[in-house]
């Protein structure tokens, strides 16, 4: 019984969405909304309407056991829905992309990508906060470590992923997987860590031994005492 | 025009003409956008409660520039209407109600705003709270500390999906809908960025406790336990980490222990009783209560469970804690326990010898505040100040301790004790064990010094 009224309750709800839940379900082209209207008045004393019941995306709502975390909400997600925003990748080479690149390419991506911001020599801009990306090994005993990709970076990666995610500054994410495995080998190249003849993809990024792979120990908090 | 035309080789480098192309098109594009005041003036009308001189009040002070040209500027500081100010409020009636739309505005006379660090980039920054000006434990929204690592992005609720995938018996994504179709909780915590205090391991270098500790914040959070999403999807066996993925340029990622995500982490769409503003993660944000900040991944778009951390940049390259043997520290992901002293604080000044209700705030990322002690003496002798109010798990706790200040030198510390019995540490003893390079996590005791003529000063001590 308490089922049912659930399911009931879930139906009524998806036959009376607001506009702006229709709009997925009609699969018209329209303008996407800038900004929230004011909400609208009603009745004699020009109240206004409160918020549109929240709609759930399921379209199979039969099995409503709140108890047991089945609520009649949110919809199987696709490999379709899960590849285009799946791009992470791990340190053992889970979720590289398929592609190659080589030193001399990336030369090329990084000049044109790369380079206004992180200095022509990978220097880095302090002035734009963006971070030199190599030298620095054997610093980080120094009273000023120079923390760089070739220095500090414990797995290539993380090379791969950030900038496949997050650069370049000014159009983050546009860079190919091509050209992310060949701006990988140029700066991973120009870091010593590999060679300049060696074309990274899939297989041969995963083996990449970063300088700093064991340089990272877990949280042994709390690890002061005070005096008291 | 010709990019070589523009700016030729034989006078820019690759690189600078590069930005300088950059610059171009931003300001083209900006130029592009079409002027919007001509559509403001004739739509007046739509405003019915409004006069037309809030309405170039309210303008500026969303910093827009609909409003301004060719007015004169009102002074109002961000978030208030400049109104009459009457020489006899008991003898006008005061302005109408809803006169400023419908959602309120503070004072003309209240001016504390959020002080943005001078880091070398405007998309990779960050915002302090005014501390000194705070009262009570709850951070006004408009004045929660912010930490963006690219930009703040406008999303629409209408669009926006959270998608759970990876280790699970059934991969789900949900609507903003589905999300407030679940059973919700609120929740009072603290968040507080691990970069808190960076600039004063070496020496005090920030003047004020907005500079020297504002990073940390303290609202009310609604939202869904994230236990009742990974019981929707299923966990399979042997998962054990979870990436949390946010919709911003940085598209910044962050590996969260499924223990924690199973205990007491939030998916969280509201903030102090409304929508999330947009800079705190609209319309959803993960919050691990007593997580360093930057784990709380905000416009959250995706969780994936998987068996291994995922060794982002966030958790490698940057809030790392580098030790003096040259190891960094990882996942040090607990804030511990911290207080400091908000009234007197830096920069302040106190008028003349007299009383002083000495308050602050103190929180621990493991639970409850047992305990504040506070100094007037530079830490020799210690008395207990009064918690007021909640004392709430991972929220930050208001302290207050009545203080008859003579005239001469003192030094004000406080100290706090959490519930696990974890004693707030002085900078000399995390130094001794942390060194001076480890950027992060530094919660040791403040110290306020009081000169003679009243002024207050940030010291070491």
């Amino acid at each position: 019984m308490f089922t049912r009224n659930f399911s009931l309750l879930c139906a009524i709800a998806m036959t009376t969405t607001g506009p702006s839940f229709a709009q997925e379900n009609t699969g018209e082209a329209e303008v996407p909304r800038t900004v929230a209207a004011l909400p609208d008045t009603i009745g004699k004393f020009e109240e206004r309407m409160p918020p549109a019941a929240p709609v759930s995306s399921a379209t199979i709502t039969a099995d409503i056991d709140p108890a047991n975390a089945q609520f009649g909400v949110g919809q199987p997600a696709t490999e379709e829905d899960i590849a285009s925003i799946n791009i992470d990748v791990m340190p053992d080479g889970r979720g590289l992309p398929p592609g190659q690149g080589t030193y001399a390419e990336g030369k090329a991506v990084y000049s044109q990508s790369c380079a206004a911001c992180h200095g022509e020599d990978l220097e880095g801009i302090k002035e734009i906060g963006a971070p030199k990306l190599i030298g620095g090994r054997g610093s980080l005993t120094d009273a000023k470590p120079v923390k760089t990709v070739e220095s500090y970076w414990p797995y290539a990666s993380t090379l791969f992923d950030y900038v496949h995610r997050a650069m370049p500054m000014d159009s983050p994410g546009s860079l190919s997987a091509n050209e992310v495995y060949a701006v990988s080998a140029y700066i991973l190249g120009r870091a010593g860590i590999i060679g300049d003849d060696a074309v990274l993809e899939a297989k041969s990024m995963a083996k990449i031994k970063m300088p700093n792979a064991d340089g990272f120990v877990s949280d042994p908090r709390p690890d002061v005492t005070a005096a008291k | 025009m010709s990019k070589s035309g523009r700016f030729p080789e034989s006078r820019y480098g690759p690189a600078e003409r590069h930005m300088a192309e950059s610059l171009v098109e931003i300001e083209r594009q900006m130029l592009s956008e079409p002027p919007q005041e001509e559509e403001c003036e004739c739509k007046e009308g739509m405003f019915s409660g409004l006069t037309r001189r809030n309405l170039l009040a309210g303008g500026l002070a969303l910093g827009g520039a609909a409003f301004t040209a060719g007015h004169a500027a009102a002074d109002a500081p961000p978030g208030a209407f400049e109104y009459d100010v009457q020489p006899d409020p008991t003898k006008e009636q005061g302005r109408t109600i809803l006169d400023d739309g419908g959602y309120g505005s503070r004072s003309q006379f209240e001016n504390e705003v959020r002080w943005r660090y001078p880091t070398a980039s405007l998309d990779s920054s960050w915002s302090m709270t005014p501390l000194a000006s705070g009262q009570g434990i709850i951070t006004p929204s408009g004045l929660h500390f912010e930490r963006h690592h690219g930009g703040i992005p406008a999303i629409d609720p209408a669009t926006h999906e959270l998608v759970l995938h990876g280790m699970v018996d059934k991969p789900m994504r949900f609507t903003m809908g589905d999300i407030m179709r679940l059973p919700a909780v609120s929740r009072i915590h603290f968040i507080e960025c691990s970069g808190n205090g960076l600039t004063e391991w070496a020496e005090p270098t920030l003047k004020t406790v907005q500079g020297t500790h504002g990073l940390t914040s303290t609202s009310e959070w609604t939202g869904v336990r994230l236990s009742t999403l990974l019981e929707m999807v299923g966990v399979s066996d042997g998962a054990a980490w979870i990436l949390a993925e946010g919709e911003d340029a940085a598209v910044m990622t962050r590996s969260v222990p499924i223990d924690k995500a199973m205990d007491d982490a939030i998916v969280v769409y509201a903030q102090n009783g409304e929508a999330l503003r947009p800079e705190q993660g609209y319309p959803l944000r993960l919050l691990l209560p007593g997580y360093e900040g930057n784990t709380h991944i905000k416009w959250l778009r995706r969780l994936e469970i998987s068996d291994k951390p995922f060794m982002t940049r966030e958790e490698t390259s940057k809030y790392t804690d580098l030790m003096p043997d040259g190891k960094a520290r990882q996942f040090s992901l607990a804030m511990e326990a911290k207080s400091v002293i908000t009234f007197p604080s830096g920069a302040m000044k106190l008028p003349r010898p007299g009383f002083y209700e000495i308050t602050g705030l103190a929180w621990s990322g493991r639970g409850k505040i047992a305990k504040v002690e506070v100094s007037t003496d530079g830490g020799a002798t210690w008395r207990e100040a009064a918690l007021d109010g909640a004392v709430l798990p991972k929220s930050h706790t208001r302290f207050r301790t009545p203080w008859i200040w003579t005239g001469e030198e003192a030094v004000l510390q406080s100290r706090t004790v959490d519930e696990t019995g974890y004693v707030q540490p002085t900078l000399s003893e995390l130094v001794a064990v942390r060194g001076l390079n480890s950027v992060y996590h530094l919660n040791a005791i403040q110290s306020w010094h009081i000169g003679t003529n009243g002024e207050v000063t940030n010291v070491h001590a």
